[in-house]
């Protein structure tokens, strides 16, 4: 029977299908769907790590011990679990492990582009690069049986559009694959120097067998059609290609990336007039090919940057647009994404925005929003836990030089457990008076609702421990502590006053849960009427002052010919901070 | 042949349950297919696409401005922005609706009084208020398979058995709304 699936749901079948029992991952668009995925099936193990090298960890030690295991995560994770990663390749393993990156070409949600397939070059790991989610079930399956064999991780390199198209797919059934076993062995498990240096030899040895199998492997084919132009490309760009040159053009389709097929790419240059490169990003396949000795076109006509969508290619080899559909461009609006109605981020920013000469280190997460209209509550964003470090190295900073301007961190809850609390611990050891904001939403909102440590319970829902972030905060030595509820405009203020003159580091938790979340009982039992009412503008008394619409709510707007302010019903949640701000008390609950 | 439908909105709209209903179908009536969109949580309150491709062979996921067979807008000002991913002889279908983004609301920009007469003085526009006719079938949220409806009939898609999709992919309760939401869909356009 056919299925539709993203390449996403497509991974965690293929790892299904596989016989793996072990998964591990953190957060991350366009990644996130493959442990979501991957923790509906009974006969995997699947956690929520609390960043992406405690998940690599989590995995190699489950692949040393026996289980078949995957790691996923967005290409920025890489760099998080990129010292394990190093190492574990020279290792090598026992039961296989497939590491998962998903690049951003274009940043839809990412900080950055990268090209993650420099680290399977740079780690010496075996690559594959699926373009469908056919391909991603067929190619996972293959990973494990090649890990195993030649005893490498296996990373897969897929990017946006693979993770979230969807394609026809076919299942097949689960192979239970027995748990293999594990000895003492510090000759390949324990990496000190001199272990190393004679694995550092075996790795050699081991990238020239794969290279071997390269040439070989059923997932880079030839496809020869019309001569004047063959086109190398991998992934999604191997579909890009076909949907420009159709059958104008021979196709060199590479599915197996590291290493490169030397002898493949070689054979199929020398059949074909004129050889175009294909890849998003960096020139990978092409310095390979020039380092041949063989003539191709790659960056020199197309970007290097940005998706290489058919119409991308299209006008780098024609020079020039399709004709389009013109239309007064000076006719739209800006319609950037938004903190939602009842967002428990608004009351926080909303003040937070509004005091004067404090710079503001922001973080990763649905709070980066706050660094637009109508809050300008957000000087920096560099990475996950970035805020709390990049605050203190600031502070400090003004401190010496005598300037009297005040740092305020601010980070989400579960950014607070992927690297904030290491940052926050360097804040506090190293003595600095920086304000730390921790918006604790009970959840993991910005991707799409993940479990954390600070939920209570696990990715297959099951009950947990619950770390309590104020606990950890004072464990790690600040004495000064607020929780305040974000949507009481009095308690924000009241808690910034109180920490902007310490010169001891502070931290302010906001706690309200995400307006999109599905609230536990805890969360109903904890917060009074949780998005239970709706609030109205008396239109007698609303004076059309517009203060109400400095809070950035979606769901109101101003009816320019009454001059007052309306309230989408439909949206409202009743989080009362625009009523708050009302100076005539216009906004009150409906009856 | 190849077709491309791109299905535009504002995140929240149910844009996603449209086109995942609409994949399911061209699946199971043999076709190839290939939906992409970009989504996420933070996505919300922003401009959305879904873009669904299907054929014999489908190869890119994605549609090149200039080759949709039908765009469909769930709210106006997204009907102008996406105007250009039309072919010149493809059908746009508007649903009359107004959301004000957050620069208009914080009053940076007005939206403005004449974004349909701007798309009709470019294209032959199917002007429909997909959120009223939705709210007389008695739940406003119906208004994304209204829209889905009228994709079925102007691609001429109407042989698939798609009341038998909708029992199979949409909570039982909601089920014969969405049936009668969809044949409103077909007749607007018919």
């Amino acid at each position: 029977m056919k299925h539709l699936m993203t390449g996403d749901e497509a991974i965690a079948r293929g790892a299904y299908e596989a016989g793996v029992r072990h998964a591990s991952a953190y957060p991350g668009t366009p990644s996130t769907e493959i442990l979501e995925n991957l923790s509906t099936y009974d006969e995997i193990y699947a956690e929520w790590a609390c960043n992406e090298k405690v998940a690599m960890e989590s995995a190699i030690g489950a692949a040393i011990a026996g289980n078949r295991s995957i790691v996923s995560m967005k290409h920025v994770g890489v760099n998080v679990a990129a010292d394990p990663l190093f190492t574990w390749a020279y290792m090598g393993v026992n039961a296989g492990n497939v590491i998962v990156t998903a690049d951003e070409p274009g940043m839809f949600s990412s900080q950055n582009e990268q090209d993650n397939r420099n680290y399977a070059k740079a780690a010496k790991l075996a690559m594959m690069e699926p373009s469908d989610s056919q391909e991603c079930i067929d190619m996972v399956k293959a990973a494990y049986d090649l890990g195993e064999e030649y005893d490498t991780p296996v990373m897969i390199r897929m990017t946006t559009r693979v993770c979230h198209s969807k394609s026809v797919v076919e299942f097949s059934d689960r192979k239970e694959v027995p748990v293999k076993e594990w000895q003492k062995n510090p000759a390949k498990y324990v990496c000190l120097p001199a272990i190393s240096r004679q694995l550092r030899v075996k790795l050699a040895d081991r990238l020239e067998k794969l290279a071997a199998y390269s040439e070989t492997s059923p997932f880079n084919r030839v496809e020869m059609g019309d001569t004047s132009v063959g086109v190398i490309a991998s992934g999604i760009c191997y579909y890009y290609a076909k949907e420009v040159f159709g059958d104008k053009a021979s196709y060199l389709k590479l599915g197996f990336t590291n290493p490169l097929p030397k002898n493949l790419i070689k054979d199929f240059c020398s059949k074909v007039d004129k050889v175009y490169i294909l890849e998003e990003n960096d020139p990978y396949i092409e310095e390979f090919v020039k380092i041949q000795g063989i003539a191709c076109i790659g960056k020199d006509l197309f970007p290097s940057y940005g998706e290489l969508t058919p119409d991308v290619i299209r006008t780098c080899v024609d020079g020039q647009n399709a004709k389009l559909i013109e239309f007064d461009k000076s006719k739209l609006i800006n319609r950037a994404p938004t903190f939602c109605a009842g967002c428990p981020h608004r009351g926080l920013f909303y003040r937070l925005g509004k005091r004067k000469d404090i710079m503001i280190s922001g973080d990763i997460g649905c709070y980066t929003l706050a660094a637009g209209k109508p809050y300008n509550a957000m000087d920096s964003t560099v990475c996950m836990g970035a805020s709390f470090s990049i605050g203190h190295g600031a502070q400090r900073t003004f401190n010496a030089a005598g300037i009297n301007r005040r740092v305020v961190t601010v980070l989400g809850d579960s950014t607070f457990f992927h690297t904030g609390i290491n940052s926050l611990i360097n804040t506090v050891y190293n003595k600095s008076n920086t304000i730390n904001i921790i918006l604790d939403n009970r959840i993991t909102g910005m991707t799409g609702h993940q479990e954390n440590p600070g939920t209570g319970f696990t990715a297959k829902g099951e009950p947990t421990t619950l770390i309590k972030i104020e606990d950890v905060v004072r464990a790690i030595g600040v004495k000064h502590v607020h929780v305040v509820n974000p949507n009481n405009l009095e308690e924000v203020d009241k808690a910034l006053d109180a920490c902007m003159g310490l010169d001891e580091p502070s931290v302010i938790i906001t706690r309200w849960p995400c307006v999109l979340k599905k609230f536990s009982q805890a969360d109903k039992d904890e917060f009074d009427n949780l998005f239970q009412t709706k609030n109205t503008v008396d239109q007698e008394k609303c004076i059309g002052c517009k203060a109400c619409l400095k809070t950035g709510c979606p769901a109101l707007s101003f009816d320019k010919a009454a001059k007052k302010v309306q309230i989408n019903r439909a949206q409202c949640v009743g989080c009362d901070v625009c009523s708050q701000v009302c100076p005539k008390d216009a906004i009150v609950k409906e009856d | 042949m190849t077709k491309s439908i791109l299905l535009v909105g504002v995140g929240g709209q149910g844009t996603i349950l449209a086109s995942k209903i609409l994949t399911i179908g061209l699946m199971e009536a043999g076709y190839d297919v290939k939906m992409s969109e970009i989504h996420g949580m933070s996505q919300r309150g922003g401009s959305v696409s879904s873009q669904v491709r299907y054929g014999d062979a489908v190869y890119s996921p994605v549609i090149e401005k200039g080759q949709a067979d039908i765009v469909v807008a769930f709210e106006k000002m997204e009907a102008l922005r996406n105007m250009d991913y039309l072919k010149p002889e493809g059908t746009l279908v508007v649903n009359n609706e107004e959301i004000p983004s957050m620069s208009v609301i914080v009053g940076d920009e007005d939206y403005p009084d004449d974004v349909l007469d701007e798309i009709s003085s470019h294209v032959k526009a199917k002007v429909l208020d997909a959120t009223k006719l939705a709210r007389d079938l008695g739940n406003e949220k119906a208004a994304n398979i209204i829209l889905l409806g009228t994709i079925i009939k102007s691609m001429g898609l109407d042989s698939i058995d798609w009341d038998s999709i909708l029992e199979a992919n949409i909570k039982a309760k909601f089920v014969e709304l969405n049936k009668k939401a969809l044949k409103v869909g077909m007749d607007a356009v018919a």
